[in-house]
């Protein structure tokens, strides 16, 4: 489903991914791990084509197209999803405005017609479910005054109606107790299938307690370092990211360019 | 400054006095008068006036505008707006003239009339002579001046004490001038909520094409005591044209006035709305919302005037400005040495869509009492490029994307804008006019 080729990435000119080579198949759960700064993030942000994110080099096959030649919102259509770190505030956006406005765009895209207000509340009212969400927080404004775990939620929810090909899931344990990591995980894990894959961006094993991965790569000084299934999380884990920089010639010479 | 144009109106004023409406009536002409007077006195305001800083005349005072007249007005392909959805009583004035064919005033309830100024002028209705002119301040700039010199026709609208008025009265001034010569109309509008009463009135400014003409308006509205009037200016003019309006409210005991203010068109378009709380109780809301795009310069001047004690006013103002456009927001707040326990509120937020949209907000508190709430806030700011890529990453594209946006920018004052129809219009306006993104709609 997504091959990514030697990708090489920029941000205000300094180079962060230095030759990322990843192959994700079609209901595979990736995890990528790795210590601050290894590139993590700004790999899940070029996926998704965000301004300031310039690629230097290297391809991103997505279902056999190029995907870097994309805008944004096409990638969107086209079925990849990123679950922010960071999901904005919108004031005067409610909830239930975005989601029927962005399943409208994807339908449109697949050429299929807008849904109908009831359809799209039955929709909705089941989704919901699944992340444990109270319906008052739809006719909320995006985000606005959510605490750290309702936007995680939120972001899951939106995931879930939308049903992406390739969801992108960037620290979505970040700032969670564990109650909430367990609603998140559980909402994610529903939506496994045999279609879809996911990546799952995270600085913890935690998160992998719950959503087990089929495979694991660690991304250190740019690149993936090093490859292997789910024991490589615990062994993580277990002897701290030092033991990588002892491993990797990557890791320990920081200052190597491209 | 203007020597010339100044005189060219005192001498169309002197040409034109004795056969304006109720002209031969001594004291229709006294009002005339007072106003021509003052304008001879101050006439245009230029950049050096305070009140005028930011908004400069001279392309309206550069040449003299001659009075529309009535005959000749072809009142056949003017559209009108009409919404379904919006029962109304409605008067229509073309290029300023009342035009009966085009009105609709057959339902009018018990208790309200509904006529226009000419007429009521013609026929000496004795409230007039009081009341008209009344509650316009002394220190008029030259254009109310100007309005009252040659008041003409309008509306003039009374309710009586306790009546309860269920659809809005609509007053519709359409402009269908060809602007090959420089035309201007004066409509003046005197609006008396009697004790107790409750009623809403629009006032539409609209254009039959997009041409150049001068519409210099004056509107009085008097709300008695426990009156309750929801006032609506939604300013709509040609592109080309000139809109100079004031909007003078006086609010007895108890009263309770909301006006929405809402400016869309105009090449330069100035509205001045002062508000005077002159006895206890009153309240005043003063929502606006102004629309800029291309070269337009919108100004919009407040005042409010806390004269007694116990009075609360809340005053919220957005503006939204594309292309080169330019805004001017200026509220007073004036709380007088008796107005203890006065609550005044006022908030401007600007957004600018564009690099050269420009906005100049001067928020004014001069505070003569010692036991008062008064707080004011302005920003100005851009739509979060943030938040715009949050939504592309959802699937929608740029264009409705900055569209979302901008709609949830002034939905909390469009929100306040009791009448729906309305809140429709301006939502259709700023997603798909201004930003020429596609429409889109609340789920239901």
């Amino acid at each position: 489903m997504l091959s990514i080729n030697n990708l090489h990435a920029a941000v205000d000119g300094k180079p962060i991914l230095k030759g990322i080579d990843l192959e994700v198949g079609a209901g595979e759960v990736h995890a990528i791990m790795g210590p601050n700064g290894s590139g993590k993030s700004t790999l899940a942000n070029v996926l998704v084509g965000r301004d300031g994110y310039d690629v230097t080099g290297g391809q991103v096959v997505y279902r056999g197209k190029n995907l870097l030649d994309f805008s944004v919102e096409e990638r969107a259509c086209e079925g990849i999803f990123l679950a922010f770190q960071y999901p904005v505030e919108i004031p005067g956006v409610s909830n239930l405005y975005l989601l029927k406005a962005a399943l409208n765009s994807v339908r449109k895209h697949r050429g299929l017609s807008e849904i109908s207000a009831v359809e799209f509340l039955k929709l909705i009212k089941e989704k919901i479910k699944l992340v444990e969400m109270k319906e008052e927080f739809l006719h909320r404004s995006v985000n606005e005054g959510f605490s750290g775990g309702e936007k995680k939620r939120n972001e899951i929810l939106q995931l879930a109606v939308l049903e992406p090909s390739l969801a992108i899931l960037d620290e979505t344990d970040s700032g969670l107790d564990i109650d909430a990591l367990k609603v998140v995980a559980n909402g994610v894990n529903s939506l496994r299938d045999e279609q879809r894959a996911m990546i799952v961006v995270t600085h913890y094993q935690r998160l992998l307690d719950y959503i087990v991965p089929d495979k694991v790569h660690i991304l250190a000084n740019g690149r993936v370092v090093k490859s292997g299934d789910k024991t490589l999380a615990l062994e993580l884990e277990k002897r701290g990211y030092t033991w990588l920089a002892q491993n990797s010639d990557a890791a320990a010479a920081p200052s190597a360019g491209v | 400054m203007f020597e010339a144009v100044q005189k060219a109106y005192v001498d169309a004023y002197e040409g034109a006095a004795s056969g304006l409406p109720g002209g031969s009536i001594p004291w229709v002409r006294r009002v005339r008068e007072s106003g021509l007077s003052r304008f001879r006195e101050v006439g245009f305001p230029t950049v050096r006036d305070e009140d005028w800083k930011y908004t400069n005349v001279r392309p309206i005072a550069k040449q003299p505008f001659a009075t529309a007249v009535r005959d000749g007005v072809v009142v056949t392909g003017v559209e009108l707006p009409e919404h379904a959805a919006l029962e109304s009583h409605r008067c229509v004035f073309v290029n300023g003239h009342f035009i009966p064919d085009l009105s609709r005033l057959q339902k009018l309830p018990d208790g309200v009339t509904v006529m226009s100024l000419s007429d009521a002028l013609r026929q000496g209705v004795a409230e007039l002579e009081t009341e008209l002119g009344r509650f316009v301040p002394d220190a008029l700039h030259g254009f109310a001046a100007l309005n009252t010199a040659f008041l003409t026709d309008g509306a003039y609208i009374r309710i009586s004490d306790n009546c309860s008025v269920e659809h809005p009265i609509e007053l519709i001034y359409v402009c269908a001038l060809d602007g090959e010569q420089p035309q201007v109309c004066y409509p003046r509008n005197l609006v008396i909520a009697g004790t107790g009463s409750r009623v809403a009135v629009l006032e539409r400014y609209v254009c039959a094409q997009q041409d150049r003409y001068f519409t210099n308006a004056v509107t009085e509205l008097v709300a008695r005591p426990s009156a309750q009037v929801d006032y609506y200016k939604l300013q709509q003019e040609s592109a080309r044209a000139f809109h100079v309006g004031g909007l003078f409210v006086h609010q007895d005991r108890d009263s309770t006035v909301t006006t929405n203010n809402i400016a869309m068109g105009g090449a330069i378009a100035r509205t001045d709305l002062h508000v005077t709380l002159s006895d206890t109780g009153a309240h005043s809301t003063m929502n606006g919302l102004y629309i800029g795009a291309g070269r337009q310069h919108i100004d919009n001047h407040t005042q409010v005037d806390h004269r007694v004690a116990h009075c609360t006013s809340d005053e919220f103002y957005k503006g939204v400005l594309t292309g080169r456009s330019r805004a001017v927001f200026h509220g007073r707040i004036v709380v007088h040495q008796d107005a203890q326990h006065t609550d005044a509120q006022q908030q401007n937020n600007n957004l600018l869509l564009s690099r050269d949209a420009e906005v100049d907000t001067k928020p004014q508190l001069e505070i003569y009492a010692d036991d008062v709430k008064c707080s004011h806030g302005a920003t100005v700011g851009q739509l979060d490029p943030n938040s715009v890529f949050y939504l592309q990453s959802r699937g929608i594209d740029q264009d409705s994307a900055r569209s979302m946006l901008t709609y949830a920018f002034a939905k909390d004052v469009i929100n306040r804008f009791a009448i729906e129809p309305i809140r429709d219009e301006l939502e259709h306006h700023l997603t798909l006019t201004l930003l020429r993104g596609k429409p889109v709609g609340e789920p239901a």
